[in-house]
């Protein structure tokens, strides 16, 4: 009786410490945001503004030591060409690190494609980045707590924990991690966390000429970023994922995906 | 400052096309190693629950091929695991999954579940051969000379007997009722340990092919499909082994007569359990088969019928891109043609195994067509990645994710058997089990 | 001898208890539930601050002022004001130490990221000056003709 009872015990405690009750909690997000009032950052693109130059993609890769001549980015720019008979066509070759400095349109194995100018209805570019969303898919599903929300809203990798399953890359709705070629760890965009949280602007934002690109506190209502999303028309990209993106658009329409 | 030219591959690059448009960061980073995991995750959990058939429900029919079963469900266990540690990028960190567990992934329900599952199997093999050990033990200490292999064989048996050396009837009995506890037990996990592995696909809401809540069922269905397939076709085919080599006396193909005498083995009676086990165990797959081709096809039509936005891209892909491998090889080659052969009537050894083998390359490509057909469309729905398996491995990821790592995997399982076989024979018959 | 059916599972919890045991020394002591919750914020706290120090590569104008005013204001009045002089001078961590000089891009690759002419109604390219790049001097850099700190036409 006595060794029974000592197992019923031993296994009550080890189920106690290995499975902590928190792991079956799903915590709301709206409660979490009202607990940090004063931070959360928020991003800001005005598409009408992007004029496709890339400086954007190649200051953030010099910032942020992704080898430029690796095939991957922490932030794009894509072209859209809508045409007459209804078409969208998009293009993005090498995450437009060099701009866009040509008509033709790359779509990769089917060769390049030349739209005349005649057949052009509307063009127009889209940068893309990390939308450090307030329910990021990425983080709930890695499995070592490796990927994760900061208290002011930025999804950040550790990389020194990072196991490398892919497993946040495949989870991503908009495509914005991959595996860092040097590191070997999943990478993505950081809202450049290391100059943000010291007052500095993001590589990115400071690179664009146009002001198409702007960081900004959406917690505080005289931030020019902030006072946009409340002002303004804004949309976010793939809302019916539920993943809540803090980046947001101007002159988003339909087939901005 | 001119842009460097110089190519530095990214992981994915190697193996993946991409075609029309496709966001700069997507390739398809899961390649043969994870269609290797939910496919040798399967056959783990197929087997295990062919063996409980009998250990649990009584289905003395199948007694023989139960045990082996059970044997062989363990060699594949570290196998299962063998592919996800090949596909890491940081593999050596592979054990944080057990250190910080973090329960809103799928994947890391693996360490747990997996760990669970390895001990019930390992336990109900100790309860099922203790008797064997006991002897055994009793046996290799009785011999006055012992050989350098025979000293190291009794080590292992007194280890593992675990000083549990009470061969009474009623500790005996004692056995047989954990085995049955154990077996019932086991089914559960084993269902779960592989409806989870559905799960982690299941779950992604970002791919459309990937995300539904069936994911998980079909999974479970086409494991153990899977499961008893392979040891239908193993079963026979190391019998056939076997009956050649009693024949001919070469005994190094017999690891348990090379540890335990050649009294282990007789040719005749290998001859008729082998034809008896096989047929019956067919009669198996063939429920299991059904269950599973319907839920696919249910998938399939279900999302024809719903039309959402992704149809367009996954129509291109089901009917268009991966016509072949999805209708012709999965269905056509690997369920329709063997579910003919097994349902005409006179079945024979060879054809079972023939429409098992069929059986087998058929779940292999529904994982194959699960995992690369849901990465072979862009996230925009605007262009597709075609998966190149790499068979010459020119560096290390192109070995790890190529052909070889993926034979690497397969071959592991039957090397592990027959060492395993020369501990626990899983061919040994014993009329007074249960 | 009479509870033998315990042995495996006495030896499963010694495995429970030494995975256990090894977690609490290798796991880092700050690796927890943090601010955000378990399902968003279960990390290493420590990695923040690894992320806040990460070196900056790119300073800003003001810091090229420090040094270069003389520069700065011949720039400053032209149209090509809104372009950060890291843009084309290279990120200047570092300097003026390491490097001493930065090296400056002065490609004609560099000048059609904005001047190439492409037809994109509904967005700001359209507004910028543009030139069919094979057909404009192709062979010459921009750089020969035009003034990058005073691109206006009319002072050629």
């Amino acid at each position: 009786m006595k060794r029974r009872d000592f197992l019923k015990n031993t296994a009550v405690f080890v189920s106690g410490v290995s499975i902590s009750l928190s792991a079956l909690e799903f915590i709301d997000p709206k409660e979490l945001l009202a607990a940090n009032p004063k931070l959360r950052w928020g991003f800001l693109v005005n598409t009408y503004k992007c004029v496709g130059c890339g400086f954007c993609v190649k200051a953030c890769k010099i910032e942020n030591d992704i080898p430029l001549e690796a095939h991957v980015t922490r932030t794009w720019v894509e072209r859209y060409v809508m045409t007459k008979s209804g078409e969208t066509i998009r293009d993005c070759p090498n995450g437009a690190l060099a701009g866009y400095t040509s008509k033709l349109l790359d779509e990769n194995a089917s060769g390049m494609r030349l739209v005349p100018d005649e057949e052009i209805t509307q063009a127009f570019f889209v940068p893309k980045l990390c939308n450090q969303c307030s329910t990021p898919a990425c983080v709930q599903v890695c499995p070592v707590g490796a990927t994760y929300q900061t208290g002011d809203g930025v999804v950040l990798v550790d990389r020194k924990w990072c196991i490398g399953c892919g497993y946040c890359i495949m989870g991503c709705p908009y495509g914005v991690r991959f595996f860092h070629p040097i590191e070997r760890v999943a990478d993505k965009c950081t809202f450049c966390y290391h100059r943000i949280s010291k007052g500095g602007n993001t590589a990115c934002a400071q690179a664009c000429p146009f002001g198409a690109r702007q960081i900004g506190n959406l917690r505080d209502p005289n931030d020019p970023v902030a006072k946009a999303v409340m002002n303004e028309r804004v949309g976010v990209l793939r809302s019916e994922y539920g993943t809540k993106p803090n980046v947001y658009y101007i002159g988003l329409n339909e087939e901005v995906r | 400052m001119v842009e460097q030219v110089a190519q530095m591959v990214v992981h994915g690059e190697a193996w993946t096309i991409k075609d029309l448009f496709v966001l700069p960061n997507e390739y398809v980073y899961w390649s043969i190693q994870i269609v290797m995991y939910p496919y040798m995750t399967g056959l783990v959990a197929g087997a295990f629950v062919l063996s409980s058939l009998y250990h649990v429900f009584n289905v003395e029919k199948l007694k023989e091929i139960a045990r082996y079963a059970l044997v062989f469900s363990f060699a594949l266990l570290p196998v299962a695991m063998m592919p996800l540690m090949l596909h890491l990028q940081q593999p050596l960190r592979g054990i944080h999954v057990m250190m910080t567990p973090h329960f809103t992934s799928a994947i890391s329900a693996f360490g747990i579940v997996f760990m669970t599952y390895a001990c019930i199997v390992g336990a109900e093999i100790w309860f099922v051969y203790r008797k064997f050990f006991v002897e055994s033990l009793l046996r290799l200490e009785a011999k006055s000379e012992r050989s350098g292999f025979e000293s190291l064989l009794l080590l292992i048996y007194r280890v593992i007997a675990l000083g549990a050396r009470d061969l009474s009837h009623k500790a005996i009995e004692a056995d047989h009722k954990a085995v049955k506890l154990l077996a019932g037990i086991g089914i559960p996990v084993a269902c779960f340990l592989h409806g989870y592995a559905g799960f982690i696909f299941g779950s992604v809401k970002a791919n459309a092919l990937w995300m539904t809540p069936l994911m998980p069922v079909i999974f479970i269905c086409s494991a153990v499909v899977s499961g008893i397939a392979l040891c239908i076709i193993s079963y026979a085919i190391f019998m056939e082994i076997r009956k050649w080599a009693a024949r001919r006396g070469k005994s190094f193909l017999l690891p348990d007569a090379v540890a335990h005498g050649e009294h282990a083995v007789d040719v005749d009676h290998l001859r008729s359990v082998q034809s008896h086990e096989v047929t019956m165990t067919a009669k198996y797959l063939l429920i299991f088969m059904t269950l599973a081709i319907t839920l696919e096809l249910l998938d399939i039509i279900f999302r024809g019928y719903t039309a959402v936005k992704s149809w367009d891209i996954l129509r291109d892909v089901i009917y268009e891109h991966d016509f072949v491998k999805i209708f012709i090889m999965q269905y056509g080659i690997g369920n329709l043609l063997p579910f003919v052969i097994l349902l005409l009537p006179g079945l024979t050894v060879r054809r079972a195994v023939l429409a098992s083998l069929l059986v087998l390359f058929g779940v292999f490509m529904m994982r194959w067509n699960v995992v690369i057909g849901g990465q072979a469309f862009s996230l925009t729905f605007d262009g597709f990645m075609h998966y190149h398996l790499p068979i010459i491995p020119h560096d290390i990821e192109t070995f790890k994710e190529g052909l070889l790592g993926a034979l690497m995997v397969i071959t592991t399982p039957f090397v592990i058997f027959y060492f395993l076989n020369m501990i626990i024979p899983a061919f040994m018959e014993d009329r007074d089990t249960h | 001898m009479k509870n033998h059916v315990w042995r495996p599972l006495f030896v499963v919890l010694g495995l429970v208890a030494g995975i256990l045991l090894f977690r609490l020394v290798y796991v880092p002591a700050d690796f927890g539930t943090q601010e955000q919750g378990y399902t968003f914020g279960f990390h290493r706290l420590g990695n923040e601050q690894e992320w806040k120090d990460y070196p900056a590569k790119y300073k800003n104008n003001s810091y090229c002022t420090e040094c270069h005013d003389d520069k700065v204001k011949s720039w400053e009045a032209s149209a090509h004001a809104i372009i950060p002089c890291e843009n084309c001078h290279g990120a200047a961590f570092g300097h003026p130490d390491k490097p001493e000089k930065l090296t400056i891009d002065r490609s004609r690759d560099l000048c059609i990221r904005c001047h190439a002419k492409l037809l994109m109604p509904s967005s700001g390219r359209n507004k910028i000056a543009g030139i069919d790049s094979e057909q404009h001097n192709a062979k010459t850099e921009c750089v020969e003709c035009h003034n990058p700190h005073n691109p206006s036409l009319e002072d050629m």
